[in-house]
C-alpha cells in the first residue's frame, strides 16, 4: 500500500529511487496467501481425486455430469486416461486419469501425484490439509479486508481513477508489448492490475469459499440460502473448481507480469516494502 | 546488466523452482506422517465444530426434498453385505428374528425387535446423502425417531455419547462402528432408518436398520447396527476415535 507515499521523490530525477510500496500487513497477508494458496489447491485436488466427477445439481446425477476424469482399457488393453468435458472426450493419459503413482506404476487417478497433497491417494490426510489451511487463510483474509479498509488501502490502490479508466485501451496495449509504467505512473497499480485485484478480492476469493462451505451439511443446515445461491451441492462443487482454476490462472499471470517487469524489484517490495522506480523516458 | 547475468537468473530461478517444488513435494508427504504435525493440523476440526454448533441450532433442519428429486440410482458405499452366519440368517428370515441391543449408561435396556422399532413414533425425509468422497444422492428414509428411542430406554446422567456397532467388517478383526453426540441424537431428523425409497431397506444399503444422521458426512450413517450402547467417552473402544473411518484418520465431526 502507501503506493503513493513516502519521502522519496524520484520523480522529477532522471535516477532510480526507492518508494515504500506496501505496506507490512500488506505483505504479510500476501505470503500467508502464497503458503495457504499452494496448500488448499494440492489439497483440494486430492479431495477431488476421491471422486474426479463434477454435476450440475443437488446429487451426483449421471445426466448431469459435466466433468469426469478416469481411466478406461483400450481394445488392446492397454489403459488410457480420459478426460470428459461436456461431451468432448479427450485422451490425458499421463497427466488426468492415469498416470504414474509414486512408485512409479501408472494408476487410475484424476490429478497426478506431483500436484496433489499427499502425493499418495489420502484423503483423510488431504482434507486435514484442507480444512486446516482453509482456516489460516479465512483469518488472515478478515484480517487482510479489516487492514485494508481501515488503512484506506482498497479506496487508494484499488479504485481506478477516472484517467486510468480513459486509457484502459493504451493500458492493454503496453501489457501485450511488456511495456512498463516508469516515473510517476509506475508508483501505483495500474489498470489492468487493479482490476484483476478487485476482480480476485471480492468476486473470486469469496465465492470460493461460499461454494466450498455450501459442500458442508452442517452449514447447509444452518444456511439453507446457500444451496440456492449456486443451485444445490453439486453445484457448489463445481463452482468452487471452476473458481480454484481462475485462482490458479491468476495466480499463472500475477507470477509471470512479476518476472517480466521486474522480479527482484517485485520481490524486494514484497518482503521489504521497497519499490525502485525507474525514472520516466 | 548483461545478458549472461539475465539467463544465469533465469536458470537460478528455474532451478531453484524446481528444487523448491520437489522440497515442497517431499515435505507435504513427511509432514503428513509426522504425528506431532498431524495433531496441529487436527486442530481444524474442533475449530469446525464449534463454529457450526455456534450457528446450527437444535431445530435447524438438513433440506428436505420433493419425491421427484430422488436419485434413480444411490450408490451403496462401504460395505454392501455381512458375512457373519448369523446375520445371514437374520436376512434369510426377513430380519423376523433379528433384536436390535441397547444398553450400557440406560436406565432401562431393552432388545427390540423389527416390529417394535415400526412401533416406534416414525419420521419420513427426502434428504441428501452426502459422501466424504465428494458425491451426493437423494433418497427417501423412514425411520424411528432416535429421540423416540432414548425416552423408551432413559438415558443416564453420564450418557455423552451414543455407539453404533455394526454387524459389517470392512477390514477383518475391525467391525465397523460410529458414535455421535446427544446434540444429534436428539435431532429431530436423526432415525434408525428401516425403509428406503418406501421400500424395507435392502442389505447393501445396511439392512435392517441404519442411521440417519443428517447434518453430517455418509461415514456417520451406521448401516447394519446390531448394538446402540450409551458411554460417557468412546476413548477405550477400537482405536479411541469414535469410528471405523475415524481411527483410520477422518474426523469425528463429519459436518464439512
Amino acid at each position: 500500500m502507501e503506493a503513493a507515499s513516502s519521502g522519496a521523490s524520484a520523480t522529477q530525477t532522471d535516477v532510480p529511487a526507492l518508494v515504500y510500496r506496501h505496506a507490512l500487513p500488506v505483505r504479510i497477508a500476501h505470503w500467508i496467501n502464497v503458503v495457504c494458496l499452494f496448500i488448499l489447491l494440492m489439497s483440494g485436488l486430492q479431495i477431488f481425486n476421491a471422486h474426479p466427477s463434477l454435476y450440475i445439481g443437488s446429487a451426483s446425477d449421471p445426466s448431469q455430469r459435466v466433468l469426469s476424469m478416469g481411466a478406461v482399457r483400450e481394445a488392446d488393453g492397454t489403459p488410457v486416461g480420459v478426460t470428459t468435458i461436456g461431451d468432448l472426450r479427450f485422451r490425458t493419459t499421463g497427466v488426468l486419469g492415469l498416470s504414474k503413482g509414486i512408485d512409479g506404476e501408472p494408476e487410475n487417478r484424476g490429478f497426478p501425484s506431483w500436484i496433489t497433497i499427499p502425493s499418495y491417494r489420502d484423503l483423510a490426510t488431504g482434507r486435514r490439509w484442507h480444512f486446516f489451511f482453509a482456516w489460516l487463510f479465512v483469518v488472515n483474509g478478515l484480517a487482510y479486508f479489516i487492514y485494508s479498509i481501515l488503512s484506506g488501502h482498497f479506496r487508494r490502490d484499488f479504485v481506478p481513477t477516472q484517467t486510468q479508466v480513459r486509457h484502459i485501451g493504451h493500458d492493454i496495449l503496453d501489457h501485450l508489448r511488456l511495456r512498463f509504467p516508469k516515473g510517476e505512473e509506475a508508483k501505483h497499480y495500474n489498470v489492468l492490475q487493479k482490476l484483476a485485484y478487485l476482480f480476485v478480492v471480492f468476486v473470486l476469493l469469496p465465492v470460493t469459499i461460499l461454494a466450498g462451505l455450501t459442500m458442508s451439511p452442517g452449514l447447509d443446515a444452518a444456511f439453507p440460502f446457500l444451496l440456492d445461491i449456486f443451485g444445490g451441492r453439486q453445484s457448489a462443487r463445481t463452482v468452487h473448481f471452476i473458481c480454484a482454476s481462475g485462482i490458479v490462472l491468476f495466480v499463472f499471470i500475477h507470477v509471470l507480469m512479476v518476472i517480466v517487469s521486474g522480479v527482484w524489484n517485485n520481490l524486494r517490495s514484497m518482503v521489504t516494502g521497497r519499490y525502485r522506480i525507474e525514472p520516466a523516458e | 546488466m548483461n545478458r549472461k547475468s539475465i539467463l544465469d537468473r533465469r536458470s537460478f530461478l528455474t532451478r531453484a523452482s524446481a528444487i523448491g517444488g520437489a522440497l515442497y513435494l517431499g515435505g507435504c508427504d513427511k509432514l503428513s506422517q509426522s504425528p506431532s504435525f498431524r495433531d496441529l493440523l487436527d486442530q481444524a476440526e474442533d475449530v469446525t465444530m464449534t463454529v457450526q454448533r455456534l450457528v446450527l441450532t437444535s431445530r435447524s433442519l438438513a433440506r428436505e426434498f420433493p419425491e421427484k428429486a430422488i436419485s434413480s440410482t444411490f450408490k451403496a458405499n462401504g460395505s454392501t453385505g455381512v458375512d457373519d452366519p448369523a446375520y445371514q440368517k437374520n436376512a434369510s428370515e426377513n430380519f423376523a428374528n433379528w433384536k436390535l441391543v441397547v444398553d450400557g449408561l440406560v436406565e432401562r435396556p431393552a432388545t427390540l425387535s423389527l416390529d417394535d422399532l415400526r412401533s416406534l413414533p416414525s419420521r419420513t425425509q427426502i434428504t441428501r446423502h452426502d459422501c466424504v468422497e465428494g458425491w451426493s444422492a437423494i433418497g427417501k428414509w423412514k425411520g424411528a425417531q432416535f429421540s423416540a428411542l432414548l425416552q423408551k430406554v432413559g438415558l443416564k446422567p453420564n450418557a455423552r455419547y451414543l455407539m453404533f456397532h455394526c454387524a459389517d467388517m470392512l477390514e477383518p478383526g475391525s467391525p465397523y462402528y460410529e458414535s455421535i453426540d446427544l446434540i444429534d441424537a436428539f435431532h429431530p431428523q436423526t432415525i434408525l432408518a428401516y425403509d428406503m425409497n418406501d421400500a424395507p431397506l435392502s442389505v447393501p444399503h445396511g439392512a435392517p436398520v441404519r442411521l440417519r444422521v443428517e447434518r453430517q458426512l455418509g461415514y456417520k450413517h451406521a448401516k447394519y447396527v446390531m448394538r446402540i450402547e450409551a458411554v460417557s467417552s468412546f476413548a477405550f473402544v477400537a482405536g479411541g476415535n469414535g469410528g471405523f473411518w475415524e481411527d483410520r484418520g477422518y474426523e469425528w465431526y463429519a459436518g464439512i
